[in-house]
């Protein structure tokens, strides 16, 4: 981005690397109507799965990033496209509905955890005792193996989309 | 999910601070049968796949797939799983005609 200024930078990052282990979770996944306790083992069970951190439910950082999944029909992946934020379930439904996102399913972590635990984590200035994801996608295949991974340095800074769906493709039969 | 082992038949759908529903989970805890606990929201207009589902809009609902049942109210619920995972002699047939009418 050239904005002619300097944005902010991000504090470092320590997200699994390409070849380990993808960090396991259980946390309520929210589709547009219902919510259950899901495993991203579950989900890796079935295949590959592209877990996408981002920013709590609002516009516009994670709109940019959901209207641009989905125009871009990464629900047509044979893997599970999947996010993860602070947002509650119940934010979660409203916000698949809203922005027409019904083909994609959002982890809630109210606490913050799963960021934690992968390393993505990102206190917001101004907003007093909040933290919560930066923008990160980790591709990861059958067997919970990250295979690829992206996390924001800059703050806004977006998915570079085309790299990751070469990833995504190369996970594919 | 409450095992994580197994892939449970039966769906429940609840809504959060329910007392039908905590009826219905307190049976399904004491004849300890598994269950996907399924989270949907209080205002009707957001139910329509509870209605899909279960053919109406009220939780608590269940999908058994192992029965092929699908039931709403928890006076209907509790005795259909006393009935068909208790070893219990109740007539199912009675359960539609003892249906409560609580309408959550």
């Amino acid at each position: 981005m050239n904005l002619g200024f300097d944005v902010v930078d991000l504090e470092p990052a320590d997200p699994p690397g390409v070849g380990e282990t993808a960090p396991g979770f259980r946390r309520p996944l929210v589709t547009d109507e219902h919510w259950e306790d899901v495993a991203l083992s579950d989900l890796t069970d079935e295949g590959p799965v592209v877990l996408l951190f981002h920013t709590m439910d609002g516009d516009f950082p994670a709109t940019y990033i959901w209207q641009e999944v989905r125009d871009r029909g990464w629900d047509e992946y044979g893997a599970a496209v999947v996010g993860c934020s602070i947002s509650t379930p119940y934010e979660h439904s409203r916000f698949l509905e809203e922005w027409g996102l019904e083909a994609f399913r959002l982890f809630s972590d109210p606490a913050n955890d799963v960021a934690e635990a992968y390393g993505v984590s990102h206190d917001l200035d101004g907003m007093h005792g909040i933290h919560e994801p930066r923008p990160a996608v980790f591709v990861i295949d059958g067997d919970r193996t990250v295979r690829h991974a992206w996390v924001a340095t800059e703050w806004p800074e977006f998915p570079p989309y085309a790299a990751l769906e070469d990833a995504i493709e190369s996970l594919e039969p | 999910m409450q095992d994580d082992d197994t892939d449970p038949a039966i769906t429940l759908y609840r809504l959060q601070a329910c007392p039908f529903c905590e009826r219905v989970l307190r049976t399904l805890d004491e004849l300890d049968v598994p269950y996907h606990s399924r989270f949907v929201e209080a205002r009707h207009s957001r139910r329509d796949g509870v209605k899909r589902r279960s053919g109406a809009r009220t939780v608590p609902a269940i999908v058994d797939a192992s029965t092929g049942v699908t039931m709403s109210e928890s006076a209907n619920i509790v005795e259909y799983l006393e009935t068909t995972y208790g070893g219990g002699s109740t007539d199912p047939g009675l359960a539609t005609a003892r249906a409560a009418g609580e309408a959550e």
